[in-house]
């Protein structure tokens, strides 16, 4: 009885084992199935690869809290993406194709934002439309071709290293901390916790939630335009279809780590471990020849046995 | 009391009215659309425009009349697209194969709504919430066509099968027909069969569909199987239409049959649209779609107004249901 009552206030507890077990198999198979799995450059390749998802499975994470989604974050960070190419071709500056990025995804983030909390629209659809749009503008921005030309610089942002590390994994660990930071130790956490969980109770409180739920989407897109920067530093090019149903990846990320649909419950190590084991599973699939394709299908029955998994323990308690 | 009394007296007579009225509005809508065109261009009133109108609806139509229902008990299917593309391809891999268009027809159509028997089981008996639940569905039926068809284009079917997407009867197209019968269909089954209005009232109130002993859970696994045969059904008469199958074909339907649905006054809230105001809608998002072609815009720019039309679509009927 005693028991009940110590674990029943603390979800987390059992989506700890969850994500970790299902890392820890498919590493263990991988590592039997394919023998340059667990070689030292490969993990390394892992962790690189997947900054571009951190980066997006980060703000994902708070905007699902909220009881939200953002389906259009693949296509902003397409169209980011190629915004900041064409700027720095024309312009030769890092800085203001950087800002064009933010640019783009700040606006993207404010009407999905807008949308959602000021008009009340369901977000799983009023992303939906967003993306349609995004992916518009996208192919009339590059006119349907790939954007290259991009100078030895912007490339330096994915390959360099700074102190023997790789400039992704910095970046990644920088915004990971920040993320942590900004959830667990600011007043802005605490309230995206509430504003999934118990509205009523900032409302009552006085905070001003609607504004709140627009900035956590703006989070989304300025993160979807930072990961523009080094998507575009990765690929040499911008590219009109790069990043679609990239926020599939993000959203898969995210389930797996244990963060529910429902309540305003989210843990961003649960994202961090999420991410990885995306990774892993893409990577050891890689080594393995199975085409993208399946690893697409694995990935979609994965989500939906998380969920299945989220929703049994939702259940119960 | 009283009060109360005259509430519920009252409230049922508005909201018919009401929703005539909202028809009647997207009526004017496409008759509005019809009157532009035909002013702004020369192709617009052509027998061969029109008829190439319908017969474009009619495809929209298929697929936004099966999720009519889903979106009528609340939920959402994101998986239709996807549908399209595994069963077209099953079923253009069936008639190569046999050689017959009959098999071929029902392993599409077998297909489609086994797809959604599973959507329906993951939102009825998993409890999973049905628009993730279908997202996920989307990108393992993805991955399943793409791997399957590994880049190749299956082309090429017996001509009689070719009629249903192509064929003319008393000069219209073969799918106006096909979308005539599944209006009436869809229309009678909605409104006057006793599992179309358990459908209603379970996206009206959950709780209390269950409470009055509706089966929920059926109810809720027949919609989605409907939905996906219904993506079954496009799929057939979009092969039919096209004479070849590819892993992305269908892939950028489901943005479309959406807008169609919303356009159609349904809410995402569940227990309110109609067939028929999907037949409107899906008339009127075409009639866009063509009007666009036909002013020479460029395609690139159709996900784009499809998406703006959606949120707006949306909005509309939050509106509404903000003053009600």
């Amino acid at each position: 009885m005693s028991d009940q009552t110590l674990s029943s206030p603390a979800p987390r507890l059992p989506a700890v084992p969850g994500v970790a077990v299902a890392l820890g198999l498919l590493a263990a198979l991988f590592s039997v199935a394919s023998p340059g799995f667990l070689s030292a450059g490969n993990l390394s390749n892992i962790l690189v690869q997947s900054v571009i998802l951190l980066l997006l499975a980060l703000p994902m994470t708070l905007i699902i809290m909220t009881e939200g989604l953002d389906l259009s974050m693949g296509a902003v960070l397409t169209l980011a993406s190629l915004v900041l190419a064409l700027i720095v071709v024309s312009t030769k500056s890092l800085a203001l194709g950087l800002a064009g990025a933010l640019g783009v995804g700040l606006a993207f983030g404010l009407v999905n934002g807008w949308l959602v909390s000021v008009l009340s629209i369901p977000p799983f659809v009023a992303t939906l439309g967003t993306l349609g749009a995004a992916q518009g503008l996208a192919l009339i921005v590059s006119d349907g071709q790939s954007v290259v030309g991009i100078p030895r610089f912007v490339r330096q942002v994915y390959s360099g290293e700074v102190a023997g590390l790789p400039m992704p994994i910095l970046i990644g660990a920088g915004f990971y901390a920040l993320f942590h930071v900004l959830l667990y130790h600011t007043r802005f956490g605490t309230y995206v916790c509430a504003l999934g969980g118990n509205r009523d109770a900032l409302t009552l409180a006085g905070v001003k939630w609607r504004r709140l739920l627009v900035a956590v989407y703006m989070l989304g897109g300025a993160m979807a335009g930072v990961a523009a920067l080094l998507m575009t530093a990765r690929m040499n090019a911008g590219h009109p279809t790069a990043a679609i149903g990239m926020e599939f990846d993000a959203i898969a990320a995210v389930a797996l780590g244990g963060t529910s649909f429902e309540k305003g419950k989210g843990w961003i190590f649960g994202t961090l471990l999420g991410v990885i084991t995306v990774g892993v599973l893409r990577n050891g699939l890689n080594l393995m020849a199975v085409p993208s394709s399946v690893q697409v299908a694995c990935i979609g029955a994965l989500v939906i046995f998380a969920l299945f998994l989220d929703g049994m323990r939702s259940h119960k308690s | 009391m009283s009060i109360a009394g005259d509430i519920s007296s009252s409230a049922p007579r508005f909201h018919l009215s009401k929703d005539v009225e909202q028809l009647l509005y997207r009526l004017l809508a496409a008759g509005l659309l019809c009157v532009a065109l035909s002013v702004m261009t020369d192709a617009f009133l052509t027998t061969n425009n029109i008829l190439n109108v319908l017969r474009q609806a009619s495809l929209l139509f298929f697929l936004a009349a099966g999720l009519t229902l889903v979106i009528l008990t609340g939920g959402l299917d994101l998986s239709v697209g996807a549908n399209i593309g595994l069963s077209a391809c099953l079923a253009a891999t069936v008639i190569k194969v046999t050689g017959s268009p009959v098999l071929g027809t029902l392993a599409g159509l077998g297909a489609g709504c086994a797809v959604g028997i599973c959507n329906g089981l993951m939102v009825a008996k998993l409890r999973i919430p049905s628009f993730i639940a279908t997202y996920g569905m989307l990108w393992v039926l993805h991955g399943i066509t793409y791997y399957y068809m590994a880049g190749e284009t299956i082309h090429g079917f017996p001509p009689g099968f070719r009629q249903i997407g192509s064929g003319y009867f008393l000069g219209i197209p073969i799918p106006v027909y096909l979308m005539i019968g599944f209006l009436l269909a869809g229309t009678i089954f909605a409104q006057r069969t006793v599992w179309g209005q358990q459908i209603y009232a379970i996206g009206a109130n959950p709780v209390a569909a269950r409470l009055t002993g509706i089966p929920v859970d059926r109810r809720l696994i027949l919609v989605y199987a409907f939905s996906g045969a219904m993506a079954g059904v496009a799929s057939i008469v979009f092969l039919a239409r096209l004479n070849s199958a590819e892993g992305d074909i269908g892939e950028a339907m489901t943005l479309p049959a959406i807008a169609a649905v919303l356009i159609g006054g349904a809410s995402l809230f569940g227990g309110v649209g109609s067939v028929f105001g999907t037949f409107v809608g899906a008339l009127i998002l075409t009639l866009v779609l063509n009007g666009m072609n036909l002013l020479a815009v460029n395609a690139s720019w159709q996900p784009l107004v499809t998406g703006v039309i959606v949120v707006f679509a949306v909005w509309l009927d939050m509106r509404g249901r903000r003053r009600t």
